[in-house]
């Protein structure tokens, strides 16, 4: 099949039609955001761990804020404690507040876990919160206390997509177990993606027979059932003796090409226990997916289930057959570095040409990423990190994309350019079912093909002005 | 009523450390009103215990999110980290209608230093000045409202000089706001350094005459879902002049020029009380509480306004509305009592929304279990009496008290002391508010700053058929089979102010509370198994 993969992506080979938009004035203020602050992807990872309470030590109004963009998000619960600073204690520390706010939290959640994501505001004091983290579990080692997990997120240093690696590597360094048995498992670490990938994740590794543990694993305590009881901590996450046992793992896949130098949980694991790390792109698109696939066959041993193959045969079937709708359109890719990477791979793909490639990240990496996928876009393809919502729209206004691909900011553009918005990443808050949005794998990219074109046909039929039913 | 609410709250406070059970204790009251009229004491807008999941947010979501956000023309730069910038970037919730396309509405935009370690070590002053400029180049507005998130108090950046330098320097408005997250105890903080600062910077600055009678503010309404173009539109067909809403579908030169009208109304007591007061002192306008949400409590303010201004025209179109709206609500009111009539409901939302949506629930004949605020303070519990007896804490403290005097050449008093005299009547609340306790029956719950614990064992033991809060309670709530119903953003629905948004309200919870999704939870398969034969009794 690969032969077919490299004739669709030759298709966007010949095209050099486009011309670097001009130059636009660099701004200081950062006008209407493409991130969101650190201790938000800290929070998410901490849900999605069995039994934990995510817990920010600062004001009790970043919990508030982080909460309602979660949850309007994943319209799920999502409870986060604060230690809740007052004027006195930004002045003469937070310890206390933190302390009792432990204790509260273990009174009222018997939780088996409470990870501590720092704020701006202890960060700016200085706060030890590490030591103070420490020194609250030694002195309770008796009593019956819950595993706590600290993370440094100031939101002044990196976005919510950094605040979510720094956390995944904080609950494996404070977890995984030195002297693990070998325990056969493979170690999924799929960075900030949605409860529907995770899902779909858990389920490729079954059908590779290889035992998994995916961190966070937020797929039912961030999309769970109605229920009868409630359940104060929902019931799924990864579980923690999962995580004491990473050490021990046949190996380890983290996704995200913009974190491949970047000392990660993966990287940790590599280097402290010898867990072999595979890091890879996001698997959106068939290159990216196949590589993925690829990785799992050779530490499963064992031939790519034959269901899988046929996803991945009719995902090719799509591209042809839907080839004339998509080939030479132009679409803004924004959102999380590494969501951006595998949908410009897609695109690349499939021969929408993915002009504008835009996040409010600053790996550093956007940019080599992007090449290293889309290869056949250099020059028509432009890229830019560390860039907010309205020099993404000016930019638009000057590329005349056909489409947007991104989260739910990203709306009024498309409203202004009167273009379609594929949703996609977080948040989705215009749209119910953000945390079912299937992005991964040759399935995730089966149903962003559909939406793609179809989104495109919409506009065509729409903007028609005979209206044929017949497209 | 089914559940004792004594046992209730001993039973809600049971699973804290001691020192927090007494705390919480105190701030969970069963209501009983006094042969005097007088109510339990509550304690109120006291710091949340760290741990406990509370609603509250900050003093930066009160001031800029809450008070002057819905402005539209008065451009918002946050100067911080970017968390709090995008958390508050408003978008639906708050509406607002600018009078012709070429008017600026800046409330889509989310403007922000989005300060680095950089700014942090050194300081980011030079930044903020920076982001003003480019800001006044982009847009050039009319006034440039900067808001400072917890870094910014701590590493000393002087806002407010800055300000005063840009001011200059652009010939513009420009002003500050001190509403570091850490301040006070909860939105509440923010709200009342919000008023401070308008009312420094804004208050009095545009001496536009009016030749109208019966000139107005709208102190507290905030056009969620749409609301205060209802209001609006009752005003008009009153022949009310309405100079300017405190912050709903407002724009700055309205506000500036607030001090010509002759009446403050206001409709949330907690986040402008201050105002009102302030603006009383200096310019001699008194002010009336009001309500507007429930159909009778809409045609009981406007009958209260038309009797401050005493006019026999105004009091006759203020009749002739009230007899056009009513009869549609009476029809409503009778379709949603037949499917709605007896069904419960509790109410744990700001700082007034969990007392005046109650008229709307008993409207539909539906009874309130239990309510409280998530930022209101004693007053706003037990009525503006309680004042003089409010405890000042450290948190209340550290917010700045304005000293007002009436100014030199402003001041003018609207009203006689006989007439003042006259308008003392308790019912008609003139410059006075009664609060929510009073209104409640005997043996309901009144809770302040309820807990995610408290709120789920209030759930379990009542089952009320609707609970209202926000959206970070929506889906707990849900979760319990419970169908909630945000009373901040009205779930995007609304308007429910004025006698077209009770109707509103009335077909939305009759939806809500009607619905039949939770009798679906069990498949056919998971149902219990029938119940064994009942033993026979046996005999004696």
């Amino acid at each position: 099949m690969s032969a077919d993969t490299s004739a669709v992506t030759n298709m966007t080979a010949s095209l050099n039609i486009l011309q670097k938009p001009a130059a636009l004035p660099s701004y200081v203020s950062t006008r209407n955001a493409c991130k969101l602050c650190a201790p938000l992807g800290a929070s998410l990872v901490f849900r999605g761990i069995e039994g934990a309470v995510p817990f920010l030590h600062g004001s009790q109004g970043c919990a508030t804020y982080m909460r309602r963009y979660i949850i309007s998000h994943f319209r799920e619960p999502m409870d986060i404690a604060a230690s809740g600073f007052s004027e006195s204690s930004a002045i003469f520390g937070g310890g206390e507040n933190l302390r009792r706010g432990l204790q509260n939290v273990t009174a009222q959640y018997k939780p088996s876990m409470i990870g501590v994501a720092t704020t701006c505001l202890c960060e700016t004091i200085g706060e030890d919160v590490a030591a103070m983290v420490r020194e609250y579990q030694e002195a309770q080692i008796d009593l019956p206390t819950p595993q706590l997990v600290h993370v440094s997120t100031p939101s002044y240093s990196g976005t919510h997509v950094d605040g979510f690696h720094a956390a995944v590597r904080s609950v494996v360094a404070t977890l995984a177990t030195p002297e693990p048995e070998p325990s056969h498992h493979v170690n999924l670490l799929p960075g900030m993606v949605s409860a529907a990938d995770i899902r779909y994740l858990k389920e490729i590794a079954e059908d590779f027979e290889l035992s998994s543990i995916v961190l966070p694993d937020y797929s039912e305590t961030l999309d769970g059932p109605a229920l009868d009881a409630y359940e104060k901590i929902p019931a799924g996450g990864t579980p923690i003796q999962g995580i004491r046992s990473a050490a021990g793992a046949r190996a380890s896949i983290e996704f995200g090409r913009s974190i491949r130098q970047r000392d990660t949980a993966a990287a940790f694991l590599e280097s402290t226990f010898g867990v072999r790390a595979h890091r890879l792109g996001l698997p959106i698109g068939i290159n990216e997916t196949d590589r993925f696939f690829s990785t799992l066959k050779d530490i499963a041993d064992r031939p790519v289930p034959r269901q899988h193959e046929m996803e991945r045969e009719r995902l090719i079937d799509s591209y042809v057959d839907g080839h004339k709708y998509v080939f030479g359109k132009r679409a803004i890719v924004y959102g999380e570095e590494d969501l951006v990477v595998g949908l410009a791979a897609l695109l690349a793909e499939i021969g929408i040409i993915p002009v504008l490639c835009a996040s409010g990240g600053k790996s550093g990496a956007l940019r080599q990423s992007i090449a290293e996928v889309a290869p056949s876009s250099p020059g028509v393809t432009e890229v830019c990190d560390y860039t907010d919502f309205m020099s993404i729209g000016e930019k638009a206004k000057l590329l005349k994309p056909d489409l947007l691909i991104g989260n739910s900011k990203g709306y009024g553009i498309a409203r202004d350019l009167g273009i379609p918005l594929v949703r996609v990443g977080f948040p989705i808050h215009d749209r119910i079912g953000g945390q079912r949005i299937l992005h991964l794998g040759y399935r995730g990219t089966q149903q962003l093909f559909d939406r793609i074109v179809n989104a495109l046909l919409e506009h065509k039929q729409q903007t028609s002005e005979i209206g044929y039913s017949y497209m | 009523m089914a559940h004792d609410a004594h046992e209730v709250k001993k039973e809600m406070v049971a699973i804290y450390p001691k020192k927090l059970g007494k705390k919480r204790a105190e701030q969970i009251v069963v209501t009983e009103l006094g042969p005097d009229g007088s109510v339990p004491e509550i304690k109120a807008n006291v710091r949340s215990s760290p741990g406990i999941i509370t609603q509250r947010g900050c003093a930066y979501a009160g001031c800029k999110g809450v008070v002057i956000g819905p402005s539209r023309d008065i451009l918002s730069i946050v100067h911080g980290p970017i968390g709090c910038s995008f958390y508050a970037w408003l978008t639906r919730r708050n509406q607002t209608r600018p009078p012709s396309d070429s008017d600026p509405n800046f409330i889509t935009y989310c403007l922000s230093t989005d300060m680095t370690e950089q700014e942090i070590v050194f300081g980011g002053e030079k930044k903020l000045k920076a982001a003003i400029k480019e800001a006044y180049d982009v847009f050039h507005p009319k006034a440039i409202a900067v808001f400072s998130t917890c870094p910014v108090g701590l590493i000393g950046d002087d806002v407010h000089a800055v300000a005063r330098q840009m001011k200059e320097e652009l010939g513009i408005n420009v002003f500050a706001f001190s509403c570091e997250g850490y301040r006070g105890v909860s939105q509440s903080a923010g709200h009342h350094i919000a008023n401070n600062q308008l009312f420094k910077h804004v208050i009095g600055l545009n001496e536009l005459a009016h030749e109208d009678k019966f000139t107005i503010n709208l102190l507290g309404e905030y056009n969620i879902g749409g609301d205060a173009f209802v209001i609006e539109d009752l005003f008009r067909r009153c022949g009310i002049k309405l100079i300017a809403t405190f912050s709903g579908n407002s724009d700055y030169d309205s506000m500036a020029n607030s001090h010509t009208a002759d009446l403050n109304l206001v409709m949330c007591h907690r986040s402008i009380n201050y105002m009102a007061e302030m603006m009383e002192k200096k310019f001699g306008i008194p002010w009336l509480k009001i309500n507007f949400i429930g159909a009778a409590a809409t045609a009981k303010s406007l009958r209260k306004i038309a009797e401050y201004f005493d006019d026999a025209e105004l009091k006759a179109k203020v009749e002739t509305v009230i007899a056009e709206e009513m009869p549609k609500v009476d029809v409503a009111q009778k379709d949603v009592k037949s499917r709605c009539q007896g069904k419960t409901a509790m109410l744990f939302v700001g700082g007034s929304r969990a007392h005046h949506y109650q008229v709307l629930f008993k409207e539909m004949g539906m009874e309130i279990v239990a309510a409280g605020y998530e930022f209101g303070h004693r007053d706003d519990y037990e009525g503006r009496k309680v004042l003089p007896t409010i405890k000042v804490d450290a948190d209340s403290k550290n917010i700045e008290e304005i000293e007002v005097r009436p100014d030199e050449t402003r001041y003018v008093p609207r009203l006689s002391q006989e007439r003042k005299a006259q308008l003392a009547d308790p019912e008609l609340e003139f410059q006075d508010y009664v609060g929510m306790m009073p209104e409640m029956e005997d043996g309901t719950l009144v809770i302040d700053d309820i807990s995610h614990h408290e709120t789920e064992r209030l759930i379990e033991l009542y089952k009320p058929s609707i609970f209202c809060a926000g959206i970070k309670e929506k889906y707990a709530v849900q979760k319990m089979g419970i169908p909630c119903k945000q009373l901040h953003s009205y779930d995007y629905g609304g308007p429910y102010a004025g006698f077209e948004g009770a109707i509103n309200f009335y077909r939305e919870i009759d939806r809500m509370v009607n619905m039949k999704v939770w009798s679906l939870v069990k498949a056919p398969w998971q149902t219990l198994a029938p119940q064994p034969e009942p033993a026979p009794v046996a005999a004696d």
